[in-house]
This record gives C-alpha cells, sequence and structure tokens, in this order.
C-alpha cells in the first residue's frame, strides 16, 4: 500500500544562564515580564551580543548528532510582524547553520538505524502570548531565550521510529545538560512533516507539515492521525495538499492552518550587527574530549561487555544519574548482573511505590555496592537485603550501619546455631518421634522453629545441615 | 585658532565656571533654535560629572538618535515624539563620564535617512551660513549648533555622507573614524552596515580630542573594535611630508554647466597645488566608471533593506506613538502609516523590495557584490596611497526655494556622493572646510584605509594648517 515518510524539526530551549543575545537571566519560575532588558524589547538603539554557553552547548550538540560544523558563526535576519516578536525579526542561522550533514543512531532489539540529521542552528524563541477573548497578554520572560532546532533529513520510515529519535534525542540533550527538554514546559517542540508514496515509489509524496506539537504523545498522534488523512485522500483520488497543518491534542486530529507552506517571505538575510565569530577547531576538540559517555554507547557496553539484556540497559540508561549509580556500583566490584537487577527491579519498584524521581534520592554506588557485598558474604539473607535496602534510600545511610543499627547480622557460627537447634529439638519431643518414624518432612517444621527462636539472624543453609546431623544423634 | 574646546577650557577653573558656562550655552542654543532649529530639545537640568579628562566641563550637543536615559530620544520622527529611553548609548555615557555636558538633543533628517534637513518632525533646519540655504543631514542640527558657535562640539551618525556632509555645506569639520572604532550601543539602527558614530567640530584638533574619549572595544556592540591603543591627538601634528595622495578622475571630471560646481573644481585643484608644494605626493587615478555609477544605486538598495529590518521594531506596541486599532495587525499598520513620513515609508518599502525572495539576487545581493567591488579596488589604492581626496560634494548647500533637493543633478551625482565609499569600506573619512564658493563654505574630504584613523586626522590638521580657511563668524 503506501509507505510513510516522516521528518522532524525539533526546537530545544537550552538552559543557560542568560539569553542568546542579551544578559537577562533566561529562567522560567519568574513573574511575567521580569526576565527582560531593553534588548528584548528592542529598544531603539540596543544591539545584540552572542551567548557563548549558548554557543560551546549547541556545539556539544552538534558533536553529539555527529554533524559537520561550520567553520565559523554567521546569523541571519528572519523578518516578521508578530507581537511576540519585538525586534520585527528573529535572528537564526540560515546562510550557515551550525552543523549540518550529521545523524543520530536509534536503537532497538533489533539492531540500530541511523536518522540522518539536514542541520542543526541556532536562534532565538519568542514571546509566549496567552490569547483571552478580549485581548492577548505578551509574557516576554521567554523572548530570546537561546534554541537549538535540530532539523532531521526525511528519511523516518514509521511513528515508532520517530519517537524513538525524540526519546533517544532528549536523552543525548539531557545527557549533556544542555536542557531539561520537558515537554510539559515547552523545552522541546516538534514540527512534524508527514508523506505517503506508494511502496514500489522512489519519489517522495506531497508533505504536509504539522507546526508545534508540543508532546512526543501528540507527535505520535499527529502522524497517526496524517497517515489515516492522506491514505484516505490517495484511496479516493483526493489531491494532497502542501500545506501547513495544526495539530489538536483535544480531538487527536489535524487542521490546515494555511495552503503552500512556502507562502510567507521572511527576507532573510545576513545579520549585520553580529560579526563573523570563527569556531576554534581547539574549541571543538576540547568539547569533543570533553563529551560525557552517551546512552548510545553505554547502552552497547552494557550488552557486549556486561551481558545485559538490550532492556535492561535501555532501562539503566534511562537516565544520566541512573546510568551513573549502575556504572558505579559495577567500578566499586558488583556484579553487573545484580548492580543491574537491584536498580531496574527494586529501586524502580520504590520509585513507583513512592511517586518519585530519582533525582530527589541520594543514593550512592557506595551504597548499593556495600548492600550487593553484604549479601554475598552472607552476612544478611536476601530478604533482611529488601529491609536494609529500603532504610538505605529512606534515610540515606550506609547499609552496614544499618545492619548493626538493627542487629541483624546472620549467625553463622556452628556451634551457637548448634545451641538453638538443641533447645527446639528438646522442646519439641513429639515432631522428633514423629521424624523416627519415618516422616521425616517434619524436618520442615522444626527448621522453621529454628529459625524463630534465633530471631531469623541465623543463616539458614548452616542450620538446616546442623539440624539433619543432630536430629540423628537422638 | 587650533581648539575651541582647549580654548574654552582654559577658562573652567572650578564647578561654577562650568555652570556659568552651561547657562550660557543654553542661552545660545535657544537663540540657534529660533534661527536654525538645530534643536529637538535643550537640555533644562545641568548635570555634570567632575572628571580629569580634558572634556571635564564641555558642552556638547547629541544627535536625537542617540539613547539617552530619562531624556526624550525622537530620532526626529513623529512615531517617536514622546519616547524617553530607559538606557544610555555608550557614546553618550563615555561622554558623561568624561566630564562633557550635554546641552541639548538636535534635530537629524527623520531617523538618520535623508541629507537635507528638512524631514525631522519639528521641523526644518536652516544653515547658519546663509539661512535660505538647507544645511544638509542627517546630522543637521549637530552640525548647525557647532556652526552657529553654540558648542565646541557635537555628536552625529554617518551611514552615506550624514556627518560629512552638512559639515561640509556649514563649514566645519566632520570626521567618521574607522567602522568600529566608536560603539554604536544605543544608536538607532538605521543600516548597521553602514553605520558609524561621528563627530562634528570647528577643528581636526577637536575632533581628534572627542575621538580618543570615544574610541575603544564596547562589549555591548560585537561589531566594535579593540582599541588601537593610538592617543590621536598625539599624532595629528607629525609631518606628512612624502605622504602619497590620490583623487579619482572619473568622479572630479565633471562636465557641467553649474557655476558652483566649477567654482568648487577650480578651488580642488588650486589646493591639490599647494598640497604638492609641501612636499606631499598627489596622484590622479583612474577608477571603473561603471562600478562608480552603481555606487549610489547600491547604497540605497542596502541602506534601505537594511533599514525597513532594522525599524521593523516601530510597531507602537512595547514603545512609540500607539495608533489604536481592532487588533495587532491594525495597530502596527495605523502606527506606522501615521508615525512616518513619506519620505521614510517609501524607504522601508524600496527596503522590503529589495529583500523579496524574488528580488533578492538581483537588487541586494548585487548590491553587496558592487560593494565588495569597490572595496576590494579601493584597497588596493589604499595599499599604494595614504589617502584619497575630493572635494567632499559638487555645489554648495542647495537653496530650500529650488528644485525638488531629492533629485541632483546627472550631471555631478558622483561628486555628490562618493564619500558612501567610505562606508562602504568603513573607512576613516573626514570633511574639512577649505574655501567658499558663491559666500558659501565648501569642504575637502580625505580617506584613509581602514585603522589608519590617526593618519586621517594627521594629513587633516596639515592640510587644515596650509589652508587657514576663515569662515567668519556665525556665532548667535
Amino acid at each position: 500500500m503506501y509507505k510513510v515518510t516522516i521528518g522532524l524539526e525539533v526546537h530545544v530551549e537550552l538552559n543557560t544562564k542568560s539569553k542568546m543575545f542579551s544578559p537577562s537571566i533566561n529562567s522560567y519560575d519568574k513573574n511575567i515580564n521580569t526576565n527582560i532588558s531593553v534588548i528584548d524589547f528592542a529598544f531603539p538603539g540596543t544591539l545584540p551580543t552572542v551567548n557563548k554557553e549558548a554557543v560551546n552547548k549547541a556545539i556539544s550538540l552538534a558533536v553529539a548528532l555527529n554533524t559537520d560544523i561550520s567553520p565559523y558563526l554567521m546569523f541571519d535576519r528572519k523578518n516578521y510582524y508578530y507581537p511576540d516578536l519585538p525586534k520585527g525579526f528573529q535572528i537564526t542561522q540560515m546562510t550557515k547553520p551550525l552543523g549540518r550533514n550529521g545523524y543520530l543512531e536509534i536503537l532497538d532489539e533489533n539492531g540500530s538505524k541511523k536518522i540522518f540529521i539536514h542541520q542543526i542552528h541556532i536562534e532565538e524563541d519568542s514571546a509566549s502570548l496567552d490569547h483571552k477573548d478580549e485581548y492577548s497578554v505578551i509574557n516576554y520572560n521567554r523572548v530570546g531565550v537561546p534554541l537549538v532546532e535540530i532539523v532531521t533529513e526525511p528519511c523516518i520510515e514509521s511513528v515508532d521510529d520517530a519517537i524513538n529519535f525524540l526519546e533517544t534525542l532528549r536523552n543525548v540533550i539531557r545527557y549533556l545538560n544542555i536542557s531539561d527538554a520537558d515537554q510539559t514546559k515547552g523545552q522541546i517542540r516538534c514540527d512534524v512533516n508527514v508523506s505517503l508514496r506508494k511502496e514500489d515509489s522512489a519519489e517522495l509524496g506531497v508533505r504536509a507539515e504539522v507546526k508545534n506539537v508540543n508532546s512526543f504523545q501528540s507527535v505520535r498522534e499527529a502522524i497517526e492521525y496524517e497517515i489515516k488523512r492522506q491514505t484516505d485522500c490517495l484511496i479516493n483520488g483526493i489531491e494532497i495538499k502542501r500545506e501547513t497543518r495544526r495539530y489538536s491534542p483535544d480531538t487527536g486530529k489535524t487542521y490546515s492552518m494555511r495552503e503552500k507552506a512556502d507562502a510567507v517571505d521572511y527576507k532573510y538575510y545576513v545579520e549585520p550587527n553580529i560579526p563573523k565569530i570563527d569556531i576554534e577547531p581547539s574549541l571543538i576538540e576540547n568539547i569533543k574530549s570533553n563529551m560525557i559517555v552517551l546512552p548510545n554507547e553505554r547502552i552497547k557496553k552494557y550488552i557486549s561487555e556486561y551481558k545485559l539484556s538490550y532492556k535492561e540497559a535501555k532501562n539503566l540508561v534511562r537516565e544520566k544519574e541512573i546510568s551513573n549509580l549502575f556504572e558505579g556500583t559495577v567500578n566499586l566490584g558488583s556484579s553487573p548482573k545484580e548492580a543491574s537487577n537491584w536498580i531496574t527491579m527494586k529501586l524502580t519498584e520504590y520509585l513507583n511505590k513512592n511517586a518519585l524521581e530519582f533525582n530527589e534520592l541520594s543514593i550512592t554506588s557506595e551504597m548499593l555496592n556495600e548492600l550487593i557485598s553484604l549479601i554475598n558474604n552472607k552476612t544478611i539473607s536476601n530478604e533482611q537485603a529488601k529491609k536494609v535496602f529500603e532504610v538505605m534510600i529512606g534515610e540515606s545511610k550506609m547499609p552496614n550501619l544499618i545492619v548493626k543499627e538493627l542487629g541483624m547480622e546472620q549467625i553463622s557460627n556452628e556451634e551457637e546455631i548448634k545451641k538453638f537447634v538443641n533447645e527446639v529439638l528438646d522442646s519439641n519431643i513429639d515432631a522428633v518421634n514423629t521424624y523416627k518414624s519415618g516422616k521425616t518432612n517434619i524436618v520442615g517444621f522444626l527448621m522453621g522453629q529454628v529459625l524463630k527462636v534465633s530471631g531469623g539472624k541465623i543463616n539458614p543453609a548452616i542450620a538446616n545441615k546442623i539440624l539433619s546431623i543432630e536430629i540423628q544423634k537422638r | 585658532m587650533v581648539s575651541n574646546i582647549i580654548e574654552l577650557k582654559e577658562k573652567l577653573n572650578n564647578e561654577e565656571d562650568i555652570k556659568l558656562l552651561f547657562n550660557e550655552t543654553i542661552k545660545k542654543a535657544k537663540k540657534c533654535n529660533e534661527k536654525y532649529n538645530a534643536f529637538v530639545t535643550i537640555t533644562d537640568s545641568y548635570e555634570h560629572i567632575e572628571s580629569d579628562s580634558i572634556l571635564n566641563g564641555i558642552p556638547y550637543s547629541l544627535k536625537d538618535n542617540f539613547s539617552t536615559e530619562g531624556i526624550l530620544t525622537t530620532g526626529s520622527s513623529n512615531l517617536l515624539k514622546s519616547y524617553v529611553p530607559a538606557f544610555d548609548s555608550t557614546v553618550y555615557e563615555k561622554l558623561k563620564n568624561a566630564g562633557a555636558v550635554l546641552i541639548g538633543k538636535t534635530v537629524l533628517d527623520e531617523l538618520a535617512m535623508g541629507g537635507t534637513g528638512t524631514t525631522g518632525h519639528t521641523g526644518i533646519v536652516k544653515n547658519p551660513c546663509n539661512e535660505s540655504r538647507m544645511i544638509g543631514g542627517s546630522s543637521s542640527g549637530s552640525a548647525a549648533s557647532v556652526a552657529a558657535g553654540v558648542v565646541p562640539f557635537s555628536i552625529g551618525s554617518d551611514t552615506g555622507d550624514s556627518v560629512r556632509k552638512p559639515a561640509s555645506y556649514s563649514g566645519i569639520v566632520g570626521f567618521k573614524p574607522t567602522y568600529g572604532r566608536i560603539s554604536r550601543y544605543g544608536l538607532f539602527n538605521f543600516a548597521s552596515s553602514l553605520d558609524h558614530v561621528g563627530i562634528l567640530s570647528k577643528t581636526v584638533t577637536d575632533a581628534a580630542i572627542v575621538t580618543d574619549i570615544l574610541k575603544g572595544y564596547d562589549p555591548k556592540d560585537m561589531t566594535s573594535l579593540k582599541d588601537d591603543g593610538i592617543k590621536y591627538v598625539n599624532e595629528i601634528n607629525n609631518d606628512i611630508e612624502g605622504k602619497k595622495l590620490f583623487y579619482i578622475k572619473e568622479i572630479i571630471d565633471v562636465e557641467t554647466e553649474d557655476e558652483d560646481v566649477k567654482e568648487n573644481i577650480k578651488l580642488f585643484y588650486e589646493l591639490i597645488n599647494k598640497i604638492k608644494n609641501i612636499g606631499v605626493t598627489v596622484e590622479e587615478v583612474s577608477f571603473d566608471k561603471s562600478l562608480l555609477n552603481a555606487i549610489l544605486g547600491s547604497y540605497y538598495s542596502i541602506s534601505c533593506a537594511e533599514s525597513t529590518s532594522n525599524n521593523s521594531n516601530l510597531t507602537g506596541l512595547p514603545f512609540g506613538e500607539r495608533i489604536e486599532g481592532k487588533d495587532y495587525k491594525e495597530i502596527m499598520i495605523n502606527t506606522r502609516t501615521k508615525g512616518f513620513s513619506e519620505l521614510i515609508k517609501r524607504r522601508f518599502v524600496l527596503g522590503s523590495y529589495i529583500l523579496k525572495r524574488e528580488n533578492q539576487e538581483k537588487l541586494y545581493l548585487n548590491a553587496l557584490r558592487v560593494r565588495r567591488l569597490i572595496v576590494e579596488k579601493m584597497n588596493e589604492l589604499f595599499n599604494k596611497y595614504d589617502g584619497l581626496i575630493l572635494p567632499s560634494t559638487g555645489g554648495i548647500a542647495p537653496l530650500f526655494n529650488g528644485n525638488d533637493s531629492d533629485k541632483l543633478s546627472n550631471e555631478y551625482l558622483l561628486l555628490e556622493n562618493h564619500m558612501i565609499i567610505g562606508n562602504f569600506g568603513g573607512y576613516p573619512s573626514i570633511s574639512i572646510p577649505y574655501g567658499k564658493v558663491n559666500n558659501m563654505p565648501v569642504g575637502v574630504n580625505i580617506t584613509c584605509g581602514v585603522m589608519k584613523d590617526a593618519l586621517t586626522l594627521n594629513i587633516a590638521k596639515k592640510l587644515e594648517e596650509l589652508i587657514e580657511y576663515d569662515g567668519g563668524e556665525y556665532h548667535v
């Protein structure tokens, strides 16, 4: 039937201290119209200055996306009149984007695919508008917030790949600490291009561009709706128009905004107030050599070196801090499998049960490693370990200390265990007799009594062995 | 008279003297305004920061397109007729900290677009040398306030020749240093790639003194230059014997019936001979006429394109004289329709047309190519010569009642507009008075290679001595 081709344009707000071209604070949690300066309002005579931190962050993403990096920075003006844009133009990169021709690998159980990146460029955000019935409110806090825009080639062939790409990209962005990429705060926003073509056709179909889709769930729904809508058009011989559409999360549908997406002429030209700025190769080298190991590399390592499954590995890298906890624990000597089990199962369960985020915990690799070795050297049982784990996370204490405080050390001394065993045998003559009559499974009951008398502190394997010896002596 | 600033400075012994001078200057400014309409605002409060700079206590005027916190700054446009900025331009800040005393904000052609001094929202500016004549623009009021002897210097801006031409028309010095030498922060953007801060004064020495105070890198203006560490006033008296100047044949070879232009050219050749006599070489150089003919058109193309975008902030929404409407679009349209004069609107429409996708290649990018070719050729010439010398203008300041002042005679179009070359290349360029034609002053223009600010002022100072211009006094 028809094959879908998807291209994504992703806008990401950078978490710099100040704005892209002005010294105003770049932050969300302030009252409206407070993070502003004369430059943000475009008062006559103001000039832009380029935020170095934003450039460095954008370069680190360009490196992570394997793009060719422009030897110099250069900006253009995109001219249009709208109240969210006090200058009457947006400073962006048209002529010479920061990075071109890159790719990002997406992984799944079956292997990996490359999603090709057309370009990545730097620009500034507009003010946010809140439309009321009779009037609109403009909040200039967002005007001038640094953005990077990542544009993929039209090369994504399924909605799952599109979502996988977005999740992988968001994770890379968070690992690089260039943005919190929180969808609910609009820190990552998408334009989605969707077209259909016949199975055997090499030529791409006419595309619809769905603007400003603000969550990955909406991206999924918008694509699915477009596939359905366009398929219906093709089947019924209705011409698909090249148009800009908007997505409504309320209905799950897309609606036509304007035909001919390139009808608006933004009159781009080179921004004359910012000279060309050389990007020194040493700066790129420096960013490369200081770059954190990214989630894909980690997943591959966990699978090949640590023999974990793809699912486990993916679970471990879902947040940088979780992955770091895992690697730290392994580096301290724990086996990857045990460390992974604790994190992917017990820890996840704990977070879900208490509705917590990982970064709200103060668990360290040292804690987890100590817990695992306490189990391995049989100081505590698996049952006890669960209790220690809860206290460890809840009170942020080292497991050794918890074990001491709770008097949890296991008794492995054979003489001591022998005392408990004989105490139980002495007070359960009937059961001993039953055993002797041949009903040997009564030993389970006796073992339970031994554990009970010892307060659960004895090593069950040793106790079992001693019980079977002592009962024979009766 | 070497320096009006130093002359004045010698009379200033204490704060009382400075205040007295301020009050006297304000009186003069008011008279100047009655006669020539030079000011949008005359300062009503005395503000002085004590400093040990040479400008301490010296009164000056500032073109009304430099942002001054708390002081009305209109750009001589109706749209900004009540705009009071919340920040200082770097130029104003530096002068304030140097102890200079602002006495007023001067009239310009609306938003610095124009060369006649007739389009400001407060009315036309008259030439103190002859009230029936224009002073040119766009730094019209700045030139008038210096020519009329109100202040020893004024700050203007120069995008095509907006400091040098009114200086030439009114018998004073107009200097714009290398692009980026002085920060543009707070100067209303007109055409950013061509905009320069310039100084108008009576003497070359004073232009050097003021430039020394204003120059230097400004972190708020990314196009500003790192300071060259040279104190220009210390270099202006250097010997210029052995220096090599050139003039461009195709610009000066004018076939005209205009007696003023003929007289001006005659004066120019007389000056060339005098210069040769002091051991300076002056050679005639030929320059591709078709390129020169493209200067004015390319200038309009580039400046209109940049200005339409630079002035897109003037919508009446965050600031400015808002004219209400039923929605934001109507507010913007009403504000811009009523706020700008016809001339400005024509330039914005042109700029917008030039930047349209389908026109950019032909109208905008070709203009940039012309600019580059001219600059490349000029740079070649500056490798061989120290500077370019030409009359600043063809004729003298035009009459108000003459023909449409926007239409210039084709006969001497090049001679009238060649100073744009200085903006194309960002070259330091100065106009100094060198004589009178028809009892009106005319200027000679020296332009040197980029960064050669000290040399430009040095040559100008030596020529000033050689010329011994006596314009008479036009004191109010």
